[in-house]
């Protein structure tokens, strides 16, 4: 589904990936860890194309397209979802018109009608349920006021409204207490199917518990230098970065 | 440069790449006593109104061109410009000669094929619908005593109203534009509302219908009598054809007790091209008062359209507790320059205003908002809240505010507040990952912006004005 091969990529001539490969097949989860500044943000950016940051060499394939072909809006229409490490407020623009022109661009993007209004109303509250959403939250502007925890919560919902092939959860797991991280792992995994992937950035492995991966990946100055299965994550929890960082000194 | 602009405009016959070939009526360009008298001659006018507009044409030649405005204005020369001309000598035979993207645009905006007609300047057939549906709202508010109509058919019917309200808000030494319109106003509108009455419909329908070509001085006045209630639509959310580059309007509103008027603007006359060149240029003086207890006035207007813009739609409250609102969204793209406000004159007790302006800029343009709050000395616990809002598109654009307060009575609470902000590449790449397009994704973020003030407009307009704030933004962003 998503191959990435030698990937380089810099932001304002700096280079923070540096020749970094991944595989991921449909129905799989992978996770993602790694010390702060290791270029794990850096990588969801990157795969989503976000225009700050520029790839200087290596490629990314997507069902097997280009992604590097393609503007940011495509590879969302194409089914790339990512749930951002720090939402942005869009002050005045409803989440329900948001959604729906959200819904209606990829359904135009894959040659079908517009939703009707039925159905959308109907998706919407469904989905709502599914990260225990209150309906206070969607009459209001996008993000706007909303408090951290709520904001990652809106993020999954936006997600399950979308139903992406692939979804990026960028430090999910960030500002939220305990129930929230359950009610947004719980969420996640009532969308997961044999036919999407999902790819779990994160600094903890707190979310891990909840979300159990098929993959752990430690990224370390632009490269992955380490995966295994879920236990490494297991490991990193109990003895930290530092015996990595050793390892690939060496 | 000026010249050749006033030149393209007063004698070009070929902008949109048609032939003239229909007779014409013009006298020739300048304007003097004799000018005047002939406007006034042609339209049949009465002596009374002729003596109104010498006697506005002999001020004007005392005053200045205002200057104070935030605003490049190249020189116009007032003796170039023909001030009586038959509206459509060059109107197009049918929309195959219509500027293609004149047309792409109504097409975007959803403009019906026969208003797209009238708006473009052909010579509409004089059976289409339009003109049984004006004649059965015609009928439908005579009964009620309605009055709606143009200015010159007012002038004839209804003297002694027209007499006793017109340029009692707007004198005409009101300013130079004011004084212009007053002495050479080509037509315009004129509504009078009955006691008690409370109109049933917009005043809109008729005046899209009606308004095209009523030419480039128009004069608008609008009564409204005790417990009286109307809402008046002005304008086009559809870009304007129009030979004419310069625009010098009066709206006068008079609300008397407990009389409510709300006054709808979609501005869009055609603001050049994206160099700069050509384009309209509105000076417009609107003005309200609550003469009565009680009466409210409302000025709601979207400003999209014009190279320039000078307008400043204000409101007297010169009835106890009367109040007064101005909603504004100002946009301006390219080489455009607009300075808007409002004036909120306080003279009643407990009087209240409220003010809300929202300015986008984008490209090299240049958005003013200038507001004066005024409190008199005998108006008794008067209130305002001013809030002006500015949204850049991009680093070559200007938004500047210039908020004026005098206030002359100690119990007055006078509050301002403003904003500055951009769209974010954050807020673009955010709506960019939902699969939403840049230009898309700047349309939703600036009508969410707007929202607070599209809000107030009538339903039908608020529509179009809401695709309008989209297509003036078009390309102006990534």
């Amino acid at each position: 589904m998503l191959e990435i091969k030698n990937l380089h990529a810099s932001i304002n001539g700096k280079e923070i990936l540096k020749g970094l490969n991944l595989s991921v097949q449909p129905g799989e989860i992978h996770a993602i860890m790694g010390p702060n500044g290791s270029g794990k943000s850096t990588l969801s950016s990157v795969i989503t194309g976000n225009p700050a940051f520029e790839v200087t060499q290596g490629s990314i394939i997507f069902e097997g397209k280009d992604l590097q072909e393609m503007a940011p809006e495509e590879r969302a229409n194409e089914g790339i979802f990512l749930s951002f490490q720090y939402p942005v407020e869009i002050p005045g623009v409803s989440m329900v018109n948001f959604m729906r022109t959200a819904i209606n661009e990829q359904r135009k993007y894959r040659e079908l009608p517009p939703i009707s209004a039925t159905d959308f109303l109907r998706i919407m509250r469904e989905k709502k349920a599914l990260v225990e959403m209150d309906n206070k939250l969607t009459n209001r502007s996008v993000n706007e006021g909303f408090s951290g925890g709520e904001k990652k919560r809106n993020e999954i919902f936006q997600m399950a409204m979308l139903e992406p092939k692939l979804a990026i959860l960028d430090e999910t797991d960030s500002g939220l207490d305990i129930d929230a991280l359950r009610i947004v792992a719980n969420g996640v995994n009532k969308l997961k199917s044999p036919e999407n992937a999902t790819i779990v950035i994160t600094h903890y492995q707190r979310l891990l518990e909840y979300i159990i991966p098929d993959y752990v990946h430690v990224l370390y100055d632009g490269k992955i230098v380490k995966s295994g299965g879920k236990d490494l994550a297991m490991e990193l929890e109990a003895r930290g970065y530092d015996w990595i960082k050793q390892e690939v000194a060496v | 440069m000026s010249d050749t602009i006033i030149h393209e405009v007063t004698q070009s016959e070929y902008k949109y790449g048609f032939t003239t070939d229909i007779e014409t009526e013009v006298i020739p360009v300048g304007l003097n006593e004799n000018v005047v008298r002939i406007i006034s001659a042609k339209k049949n006018e009465p002596e009374w109104m002729l003596d109104f507009r010498l006697k506005a044409y002999r001020h004007w030649l005392t005053m200045k061109i205002p200057t104070w405005a935030h605003l490049k204005i190249p020189e116009i020369d007032y003796q170039s410009i023909s001030y009586f001309a038959a509206p459509r000598k060059n109107a197009p035979q049918s929309l195959d000669e219509v500027d293609p993207e004149l047309l792409a645009t109504f097409n975007k905006l959803g403009i019906p094929l026969e208003e797209q007609k009238a708006l473009s300047g052909i010579a509409v057939d004089a059976v289409m619908d339009s003109v049984s549906v004006k004649t059965t709202f015609k009928e439908t508010l005579a009964e009620m005593g309605i009055i709606f109509c143009s200015f010159s058919e007012a002038v004839e019917h209804h003297p002694d109203l027209v007499k006793k309200y017109m340029g009692t808000v707007v004198p005409h030494t009101d300013n130079f534009y004011a004084a212009l319109n007053s002495a050479v106003f080509s037509d315009g509108s004129f509504v009078y509302i009955p006691k008690g009455v409370r109109c049933p419909m917009e005043l809109s329908t008729y005046f899209r219908i009606n308004a095209v070509n009523t030419g480039q001085f128009e004069r608008t006045l609008i009564v409204a009598e005790e417990d009286s209630y109307v809402s008046y639509l002005e304008g086009c959310t559809a870009p304007q054809r129009d030979e004419n580059q310069l625009h010098a309007a009066i709206v006068e509103i008079v609300a008397m007790k407990n009389a409510d008027v709300k006054y709808s603007t979609v501005q869009n006359w055609y603001p050049g091209d994206k160099e700069g060149k050509g384009g309209i240029y509105n000076f417009v003086t609107k003005r309200g008062i609550c003469k009565g207890e009680n009466s409210h006035i409302s000025w709601t207007q979207v400003e999209t359209g014009s190279a320039i813009t000078w307008k400043y739609p204000s409101c007297i409250l010169q009835g106890d507790n009367s109040s007064a609102e101005f909603y504004s969204v100002a946009v301006t793209n390219h080489h455009q320059q607009a300075d808007t406000g409002t004036k909120m004159i306080h003279l009643g007790k407990n009087t209240s205003s409220h003010i809300l302006s929202k300015g986008i800029s984008a490209g090299v343009s240049q958005n003013s908002y200038r507001g004066l709050v005024r409190v008199g000395a005998n108006a008794e616990n008067a209130r305002n809240f001013s809030q002006c809002d500015s949204l850049l598109l991009g680093d070559k654009c200007g938004a500047h505010t210039f908020p004026y307060m005098e206030v002359n009575n100690e119990s007055a609470i006078v509050e301002h507040e403003a904003t500055t902000s951009k769209i974010s590449e954050d807020q673009i790449f955010y709506c960019n990952q939902r699969g939403i397009s840049t230009e898309d994704a700047v349309g939703l973020i600036v009508n969410g912006y707007a929202k607070e003030v599209v809000d107030k407009l009538p339903m039908e307009f608020a529509v179009e004005a809401q695709k309008l704030l989209q297509i003036t933004l078009e390309g102006s962003v990534g």
